[in-house]
This record gives C-alpha cells, sequence and structure tokens, in this order.
C-alpha cells in the first residue's frame, strides 16, 4: 500500500528541491553533511522541510539581492543617464506588492509549518517506516529510557532488562520510543541520523519517537552546554541490520554486563567525562522510575510520592520532616565532588587553575563501577569537603 | 590579611590571594598590558593635564551628546575584550581535535564563551545602540536635550559599572560558565558554587538599571519634546526606531532584572524558584528569560533599521519611499516581538500546536521586516547613489542581512529547528543577524554622525578598508558555521571528536582574523581621520546634504543644540527648510536655560560597582555600607537645588556668530 504523500506535495517537491539539490548537492557532497543526509525517516522528513523552506524563502531572498546590487549599480551617482526622481516616494500599488508578496511566501511556509510540526512532534507515534511502507501490524516498537547523567549517557531497555552506557542500538525499520530525563542539569539528545533533538530534564520526561532505516555506526551526544565534560558527552548509535542481529546485542549484554543495582547507580551518577561503554545484564527494574522521580539516592522520598500527598491535600506542618528527603541538588556538594558549573572559591581551586577538577577525571580510571564506594568516592579529596558551601546548604 | 580567620571572613567574606589568577599566562600577559596600558594612559592624563576636563566636561556631564559619545567609547573598548573572547575561541576550535585538548581547558574556556555572549550583547551592541540614540534623537527632534538629563547620565554610569563588574572577574575569582543566559540548573546555587554566576548576575542587574532608566528617559523625550509641528508621523524615521526601541526596553527589561531577582534569592537565600527540587522549575527560567530576550534582539535591530534608513535616503538623494509604511513595519514588529519567545525551545517538548502557533508568529515578522527591506530598495530606485562608506555599509547590511534572516525564518520552523537548535547553524544565523545587521548598522551610523559630532569626517580609505574587511570576515567566519551545523556540530564544544571537521574550523578562524583586520583598520580611520582632521573638516554642519534637523545645526553642534526652536512643517524637515530657501536667523538670540553638571551619576555608578563587588564575594559590611552610601547620596541629590544654569545671550551670540563665519567661509 502506497502511504499517501505528506507535506510537500510531490509536484511542488520536485520543483522546490531539484535547483536546491543541485546547489547543495554540488557544495556538500565532499564532505559528510549529515542533516541533509540522514539515515532515519524522521530525519528525512525534517531534511525535506528544510530544503522546501529554503527553496520557499529563496523565491523571495533571490530577487531582493539581485535588485539591492542592480539598483545600487543603476542609480549610481556617476550614471546620469538613469531617472533621477527625488520626490518620488509613494505607489500604493508598489506598497501591495512589497507587503503581498512575503505574506504569500508566509502564508505557503505556515500551512507547511503547522502541517509538519504536527506530523513530526516528536511526541507523537510514528505513522510508517518511510515514505512507502506503513508500520506492519506485528512489529513491537523498542522502548528506550534515556538517562543524561553527567557526562555520559545511560540507556535502559525495560523489555530487555538490560541496560548500557554511551552505546545505543536499535534494529532498523523497527519504531523506538524514547523516554528520556535527566538526572542532573538539562541537556539535549541528538542523534542527526536518526530525528531532531529533545531536551533531557530532572524530574520531568519527554519523549521521541523515532525509526532507523540503514543499518551503520551514527553518532550521538548532547545538543546543550552542561558544564565540564560536555564536549566528551557522546556516544555510538547502531543501526542493526535485522531483529536477530538485535538479539545478539542484547544476548551479549545479558551475559557479559554487571549488574545495575541502586549503589552502582549511584557511583555511575558521579561527574566524568569520556566515560568507555559499559554493559549492564541485569537493571534493579524500578531504577529508571526512580531516577525519574528524583529518589534513585537512599533515604530520599520519590517526587511522586510528595505529589500524591499534595493532590490529597498535603501534609501540613507535616512536610517539614520531608524536606531534606526531598533534597536532591545538593548532593555533589555533600559528598565533596566537584559541581558541573563551580567556580572559584568553590571549585577548591586557585582561580583558572589548569589542574582538572577531582571527579571529573576520565572514566577509564575506574572502569569498574561495583569497585567505586560511594561514599568513599574516587580518586583522593584532597578538596574533599571544600565544596563549599553556598548559603543554602 | 588579617590573622583572625572570622574576622578575615566578616571583612573580606570569600575572597582571597588564590582569587587572583597568578599562573594562567594568558591572564598575566592581559592584566601587564591593562596594568601598563592603563599607567600609560592615566599618566598622560595627568600630564596633560585633562583631569579637570575629562571631569567637568565629560563625566559630569548631562548633555546628551556627550553622553552619547561616552556610550560608544564604553562599547569599542569593551568590543576589543569580547573580541579577544572570539579569537581565543575560535583557535581553541582550530586546534583541539581527537586527542588534542587545545590550549583551553574546559573550565577556562566555558568561561570564555560566557564572557564573549554577554558582554558583546550587554556591553557593546546595547550601549552602541543607546549611545547612538542617546546622541542623535533630540538633535533630530528639535530639542536642546532629553527629557531627564540627569537621569541620562546616571543610566551611563549604571552601564559602567556592570561592565566594569565583568572586566574585575577577569582577573579577581572567575566568571560563570554557564553560556550567556546563565540557564538554571545549571546556574544554581548547587550546580555553579563560586562567583562566576555571581559576576554575572550583578553586572546585568546594575546594567539593566542604566537601560531601564535609558529607554523611559528617551520616551519622554520623544514624546514630550518634539519640536512645534513635529507630528507623530513628521518624526524622522531614526525616531520613531528609537521610540520602539525604547517602548520595548521598558517593557521587557524588567522581566530581566525580575527572573535574575529570582536566580539570585535562588543562590543567595536558598529559595527553590529554578532548582530541581523543592518544587522549584528550570524551565520557568528558560521561559521567563526569553521573554526578555527575544525583544532583546529586536531592541538592538530596530535603531539599526533607523540608521539605515536615513542612510539609504541621504545617500539615495531621494526622499524614504514608503515612511508611513515603515513606521506600520516598525510598530508590527515591536508588537510581534512579544509573540515569538517560545521558538526558542521548541524542543523542550511542548505541543505540536503551541509550537506552530511560535512558529508562525515569527515568521510573521519576516512580513513587516520584508517590507522594510523593499521600502529600502525602492528609496535607491531612482535615486542618486553616493557610495559614501555607511552607504556601502547600508549595502553590506541588505545582502547580508536577508541571508540572516532566511535561516532564521527557517529556524522557526519547528521540526527544522529540532535538528538546527543549539548548532553552529544557529550561531552562524544569529552571528549572520548580529553582525549584519546590528553592527554594520553601528559602523553605518557612526560613520554617518561622526562629522556631526566631531566637526570632522572619517577618512574614507580606512573607512572602506575596515567595511571591506568586516564584510569579507563575517562571511569567511560564519559560512562555514552554517555547514558545520548542518554536519550535526554543536555549539560550545571545548573539543571536537572528528578530525575531518578541522578544515572548516580554520577557515571560520581565518575569517576572525579578517575581522581583527577590520577591527584595527576602524581605529586606524579614528587615529588617520583625526590626523587629518584639517583637510576633513566639516564647516557646513551638512556635509552629506542631509535630510533631517541635526544638519541644520553646527558641526559640532553648541551645548544648547539649537539656538531657537525650529518649527517643523514637513517630514525631512532640514530638506523642505532647504528647499523653501531657509535663512538662518542672525539677531534676537536670547539667553538659554540649561540643565547643570552633576558628579552624582558618577558616584552612584562608583558605589554600585563596590556594593556589587561585596555582594559576589560576601563582605556583607562593606556592602552594607555601600548600600547605605547609594541611599544616602540620591537623597542628598535630591536636595541639590542648583540644578540649572543659563547660557547667557552674549555666549549665544559669539558662538552663532561663529558658525555664521563657518559658513560664509563655507560658500567663498
Amino acid at each position: 500500500m502506497m502511504i499517501p504523500d505528506r507535506m510537500p506535495s510531490r509536484l511542488s517537491r520536485a520543483i522546490i528541491l531539484a535547483p536546491l539539490a543541485v546547489v547543495f548537492g554540488g557544495l556538500l557532497s565532499g564532505c559528510n553533511v549529515v542533516s541533509m543526509n540522514p539515515s532515519g525517516d524522521v530525519a528525512v522528513q525534517q531534511r525535506d522541510l528544510i530544503l522546501a523552506s529554503t527553496g520557499l524563502m529563496l523565491l523571495i531572498i533571490v530577487p531582493v539581492i539581485a535588485l539591492t546590487l542592480l539598483f545600487a549599480w543603476r542609480y549610481r551617482h556617476t550614471n546620469t543617464e538613469a531617472t533621477y526622481d527625488p520626490d518620488w516616494h509613494h505607489s500604493t500599488q508598489l506598497e501591495v506588492v512589497i507587503w503581498a508578496a512575503p505574506l504569500a511566501i508566509v502564508i505557503a511556509l505556515g500551512a507547511l509549518t503547522w502541517i509538519s510540526t504536527h506530523l513530526l512532534d516528536p511526541y507523537r507515534p510514528l505513522g510508517r517506516l518511510d515514505r512507502n511502507r506503513p508500520i506492519p501490524a506485528d512489529v513491537k516498537p523498542i522502548t528506550v529510557e534515556v538517562v543524561a547523567l553527567d557526562w555520559k549517557w545511560l540507556f535502559f531497555y525495560p523489555d530487555q532488562g538490560i541496560a548500557t552506557v554511551n552505546e545505543l542500538a536499535a534494529p532498523v525499520d523497527v519504531p523506538i520510543n524514547f523516554k528520556l530525563t535527566s538526572a542532573s542539569v538539562m541537556n539535549t539528545f541528538f542523534i542527526p541520523a536518526l530525528a531532531g533533538q529533545i531536551y533531557t530534564m530532572a524530574g520531568m520526561e519527554t519523549k521521541l519517537h523515532a525509526v532507523i532505516n540503514k543499518p551503520g555506526v551514527f553518532n550521538g551526544f548532547s545538543g546543550n552546554y552542561s558544564g565540564s565534560g560536555f564536549s566528551k558527552m557522546n556516544f555510538k548509535f547502531h543501526g542493526l541490520a535485522d531483529r536477530s542481529e538485535f538479539d545478539r546485542w542484547v544476548g551479549k549484554i545479558k551475559s557479559e554486563g554487571k549488574p545495575l543495582g541502586r549503589e552502582e547507580y549511584i557511583a555511575l551518577e558521579k561527574p566524568s567525562e569520556a566515560e568507555p561503554v559499559r554493559y549492564f545484564g541485569t537493571v534493579d527494574p524500578g531504577l529508571y522510575k526512580a531516577i525519574l522521580n528524583m529518589c534513585a539516592y537512599p533515604g530520599k522520598m520519590c517526587m511522586s510520592e510528595m505529589m500524591n500527598i499534595d493532590a490529597r491535600g498535603g501534609a501540613g506542618k507535616n512536610s517539614q520532616a520531608n524536606r531534606t528527603r526531598l533534597e536532591y541538588d545538593n548532593r555533589h556538594g555533600q559528598q565533596g565532588d566537584e559541581a558541573p558549573g563551580a567556580t572559584f572559591p568553590a571549585s577548591g581551586r586557585e582561580s583558572r587553575s589548569d589542574e582538572k577538577p577531582e571527579g571529573v577525571k576520565s572514566g577509564g580510571s575506574r572502569e569498574e563501577p561495583s569497585k567505586a564506594d560511594p561514599h568513599k568516592g574516587h580518586g583522593h579529596h584532597d578538596h574533599g569537603g571544600s565544596a563549599p558551601a553556598q548559603l543554602n546548604n | 590579611m588579617f590573622s583572625n580567620p572570622d574576622l578575615q571572613k566578616l571583612v573580606f567574606g570569600r575572597l582571597t590571594w588564590d582569587a587572583i589568577p597568578l599562573h594562567d599566562p594568558i591572564l598575566i600577559v592581559t592584566f601587564i598590558g591593562v596594568v601598563l596600558g592603563g599607567t600609560a594612559l592615566l599618566g598622560a592624563i595627568t600630564y596633560f593635564r585633562f583631569w579637570g576636563v575629562l571631569w567637568r566636561e565629560w563625566f559630569t556631564s548631562v548633555d546628551h551628546k556627550k553622553i552619547g559619545i561616552m556610550y560608544i567609547i564604553l562599547a569599542l573598548v569593551m568590543l576589543l575584550r569580547g573580541f579577544s573572547d572570539a579569537l581565543l575561541m575560535r583557535s581553541q576550535q582550530a586546534i583541539a581535535f581527537g586527542a588534542n585538548e587545545g590550549y583551553l581547558p574546559p573550565h577556562h574556556y566555558d568561561q570564555i564563551f560566557t564572557a564573549h555572549g554577554v558582554i558583546m550583547i550587554f556591553f557593546v551592541a546595547m550601549p552602541l545602540v543607546t549611545g547612538l540614540m542617546n546622541y542623535v534623537v533630540p538633535l533630530q527632534i528639535g530639542a536642546r536635550d532629553v527629557a531627564f538629563p540627569f537621569l541620562n547620565n546616571f543610566s551611563f554610569w549604571m552601564t559602567v559599572s556592570g561592565a566594569a563588574t565583568v572586566m574585575v572577574s577577569l582577573f579577581v575569582g572567575e566568571f560563570a560558565r554557564t553560556g550567556w543566559l546563565a540557564m538554571p540548573p545549571l546556574s544554581g546555587a548547587e550546580y555553579s558554587p563560586g562567583v562566576g554566576v555571581d559576576y554575572y548576575i550583578w553586572a546585568l542587574q546594575i546594567a539593566g538599571i542604566g537601560t531601564l532608566l535609558s529607554g523611559i528617559n528617551l520616551i519622554a523625550t520623544i514624546i514630550k519634546m518634539r519640536a512645534p509641528g513635529m507630528t507623530m508621523m513628521k518624526m524622522p524615521i531614526f525616531v520613531w526606531s528609537a521610540l520602539c526601541t525604547n517602548v520595548l526596553i521598558v517593557a521587557a527589561f524588567p522581566i530581566l532584572t525580575a527572573v535574575l531577582a529570582l536566580l539570585s534569592m535562588d543562590r543567595y537565600v536558598g529559595t527553590h524558584f529554578f532548582t530541581n527540587d523543592l518544587g522549584g522549575n528550570p524551565m520557568m527560567y528558560v521561559n521567563l528569560i526569553w521573554i526578555w530576550g527575544h525583544p532583546e534582539v529586536y531592541i538592538l535591530i530596530l535603531p539599526a533599521f533607523g540608521v539605515f534608513s536615513e542612510i539609504v535616503s541621504t545617500y539615495s538623494s531621494k526622499r524614504l519611499f514608503g515612511y508611513a509604511s515603515m513606521v506600520y513595519a516598525l510598530v508590527v514588529i515591536t508588537i510581534l516581538a512579544y509573540l515569538v519567545w517560545l521558538h526558542h525551545f521548541f524542543t523542550m517538548g511542548s505541543g505540536a500546536s503551541v509550537n506552530s502557533f511560535f512558529g508562525i508568529t515569527t515568521m510573521i515578522i519576516s512580513i513587516p521586516t520584508g517590507a522594510k527591506i523593499f521600502n529600502w530598495l525602492f528609496t535607491m530606485y531612482r535615486g542618486r547613489i553616493r557610495f559614501e562608506v555607511p552607504m556601502l555599509w547600508t549595502l553590506g547590511f541588505m545582502v547580508t542581512f536577508v541571508i540572516g534572516g532566511m535561516t532564521g525564518v527557517l529556524l522557526a520552523v519547528p521540526p527544522a529547528d529540532f535538528v538546527l537548535h543549539n548548532s553552529l547553524f544557529l550561531v552562524a544565523h544569529f552571528h549572520n543577524v548580529i553582525i549584519g545587521g546590528v553592527l554594520f548598522g553601528m559602523f553605518a551610523g557612526i560613520t554617518y554622525w561622526y562629522p556631526k559630532a566631531f566637526g570632522y569626517k572619517l577618512d574614507p580609505f580606512w573607512g572602506k578598508v575596515s567595511f571591506w574587511f568586516w564584510l569579507s570576515g563575517f562571511y569567511v567566519a560564519f559560512m562555514p558555521l552554517y555547514l558545520l551545523g548542518l554536519m550535526g556540530v554543536t555549539r560550545r564544544l571545548n573539543r571536537i571528536e572528528d578530525p575531518s571537521l578541522q578544515v572548516w574550523f580554520v577557515i571560520a578562524g581565518l575569517g576572525a582574523v579578517l575581522i581583527l583586520f577590520g577591527i584595527l583598520s576602524f581605529m586606524m580611520t579614528l587615529f588617520v581621520s583625526y590626523r587629518r582632521r584639517e583637510e576633513l573638516r566639516d564647516v557646513s554642519g551638512d556635509p552629506w546634504h542631509g535630510r533631517t534637523l541635526e544638519w541644520s545645526t553646527s558641526s559640532p553642534p553648541p551645548d544648547y543644540n539649537f539656538a531657537f526652536t525650529p518649527v517643523i512643517h514637513d517630514y525631512d524637515a532640514w530638506w523642505d527648510m532647504k528647499r523653501r530657501g531657509y535663512e538662518r536667523p542672525r539677531e534676537g538670540y536670547r539667553s538659554i536655560h540649561m540643565p547643570k553638571n552633576t558628579g552624582t551619576g558618577v558616584i552612584l555608578g562608583a558605589l554600585s560597582t563596590v556594593f556589587s563587588f561585596a555582594v559576589i564575594w560576601y563582605m556583607w559590611p562593606l556592602a552594607a555600607l555601600a548600600i547605605t552610601g547609594i541611599v544616602v547620596v540620591a537623597i542628598v541629590h535630591t536636595f541639590n537645588y542648583n540644578r540649572d544654569t543659563t547660557i547667557p545671550a552674549e555666549t549665544v551670540v559669539s558662538v552663532e556668530a561663529q558658525h555664521t563665519r563657518m559658513l560664509a567661509a563655507a560658500q567663498a
């Protein structure tokens, strides 16, 4: 069955895209411009939209630039043959055209925007695998729960019962449902070859639906600056040729992977950069929900619990007793880890020191998460406890 | 300092000797440079006995012309700082690939990109815009000063105080490492402990007071002080753009003040407005800061639009095409500027209908903007275009800005933004409109009004050299960034994984070097023009065959601007006067009542700097002292009844007689 074409229609697409394809294709063929040559259907539609919008706008931009240069040349001071009409300053017809031309473009672009924004809403489940194929009835989407940590990515596969750090995989032509949150500051989850980005935020869950159509290894990263280790917060996304290859990948993780419980998570969650890939074969099933509700640390109350109390009218003065159990952001300070954006004097180092902050050393030195004792931290803490104290600690 | 640690802490708060970055070679060299340069400057001022002149004629001046010039000097000084940051970033990104970490560790690099953004927006673009409006608006509406001359001086010194606070962070402690909008939770107390974000907050709060007050001042000036006959629809288009900008300032800056106040409460007293925990919501900060932040970009660009309108019309020797349509376009942009802010965070998970709404409102802004471009185009049509330097900047703007506008509308399409948000494509886009729009506009305006302000034109050769370096430098520096953005390279990276991308960053770095030559050529322009000032002298007061009232005065204008308040009959008042054979009155001068200079603004600005420094470092006794000082000085100032002065009629007569002699010499 053919899926009816989405915006823009084939014809208008051909008209608009043909010249652009020549320009961009010629210009960009030499390098890997991933946004213009993606491998997932969502990103492909986003690419088409970028090209179609650019084409529409060039309809007005090119004449404007041409006229600017033409008029500047034609009516130059030295060209006394050109008409000079110093008092000509109004023409109703021309004014109508001046306002109507951009308006026409914006009406077209606005329609395109309204439709495409709804169709490509990251929260909307996919309607197709690609332009020519609907989603087969028997295909079960892969669910991935994503947690942005300082500065690495933790991926839970709840249906498979596994988790990974800095490695993501999915079979081609199977829809992927991402649920995303952050354990710390804001990041965006972005695999340009697959689909556009979406923010990950602590205590909140965002969603993203996507599908990869070609096998391969693709870059993923955070698009939103999040502190010292941000530049190395990269991972690889593997588009696997088919379901059986994916099952082999899952099997490998199940057999090789370590367990991931609260304690391992707490060690993992500490700020670190350039983390190697890690596999977890058995995973605490409530861990993702706990992270989302900011209660993965022992003794913390889950946000959902507090919201439930509030929904039933609140606990009044007794809520005060819950206060320390709801404090979450202060964990770096309490454990003596340097906060992601610490500056002098809280960084514990001299101003603009080249010394690498403790706790932000590359992950290679402590590959075994289970070895790290959450209470002692890692490495030595010359400045332990010096992570000081803003007034509200 | 003190042997007693408690006393030490009480007096100095968290300030210690470690706050001085003695081991960072970049900063030591900079510091030595600043000390040597500063000593030389102060020495020269002392040697030539300029202190008295500086204090009496400039620092304490309430003359809008001098304040305008001081704003622009502040902006040009800060441009050097902001641009040094740009060079550091470009060179780091040109070398830090794969295993090479470059020379700037993240801790330092992150402060540099934050400082670059903050300085370029708040302490370069804003003072340029405010300075130009300050200088030009009263002259264009036939007024003798702004509505509140002392407030104007005070606003300026608050801006200086904010700039000084940012500069101090270079040598005492550290600056924020959060990006120029200091988004929480990263900028909160727990994720960014230390002085960095506090420097950011207090610099912007203090400068923000100055900006807000100057906005109120200019609105009052434009509404109440126009010369008789100048109805709203006869105001020069630059005045219209200034009015719209200041309305935007007055409506937008309180939001910035409020949101930063909430953030400082989070950081100082333990509230939870923007934290992850205890009911805080960081998205609220993002929402609020962009409700200010989006109008802010129109605050910057509208005056540039005004400048271009004046310049196109003047150098085409032709009346502006579609004046009414230009005015409506400005007003529409002003209103729509408040309806688009959500496009800065399409990717935070708003629903599709919300995203489409804000995407489409954003596109709608391109309609009045497009109409303005067409109007400039048809002003050139059937004109006689003189390619003086300001006109070159204008043509450079028209070609460059439409490209930036196009990429901006592209970013307004939400699904396209999902791909391009936070990428170098975005960085290229906003530099495209801010350099190609605001900066080109300000350089055009400075070159255009320079003869008015100083009595001689800027040297056209070096002006052209500067223009071509800026223009080519912009394209070489930012076109690769568009491409890199499409390749999926995100902003604020300290190091890039893929070595195949290095060539593009090297090209961008070369572009930055071209822009450096552009800046140096501009400084050369100022220097050469000063040396050749007698050759470049403008005796007529009207060197470009101007159309608006400022060109009816001498260059530079007398302190009182106009000996007689002009009466306006038509749009392009001066053009109209010239055409109707206007004769300057030669007699009947009267004494002129003018505001008197006062040092209160300088003192309040200095105390504000001390206050912000004290609060940043938790030096509570000093902070209390400073705030008490501010309140006392402000109250004492209200008892200063000696705030007027009268320029006697004889002085007016002699000043005007000299203008007459110069005009006669020019005609002879």
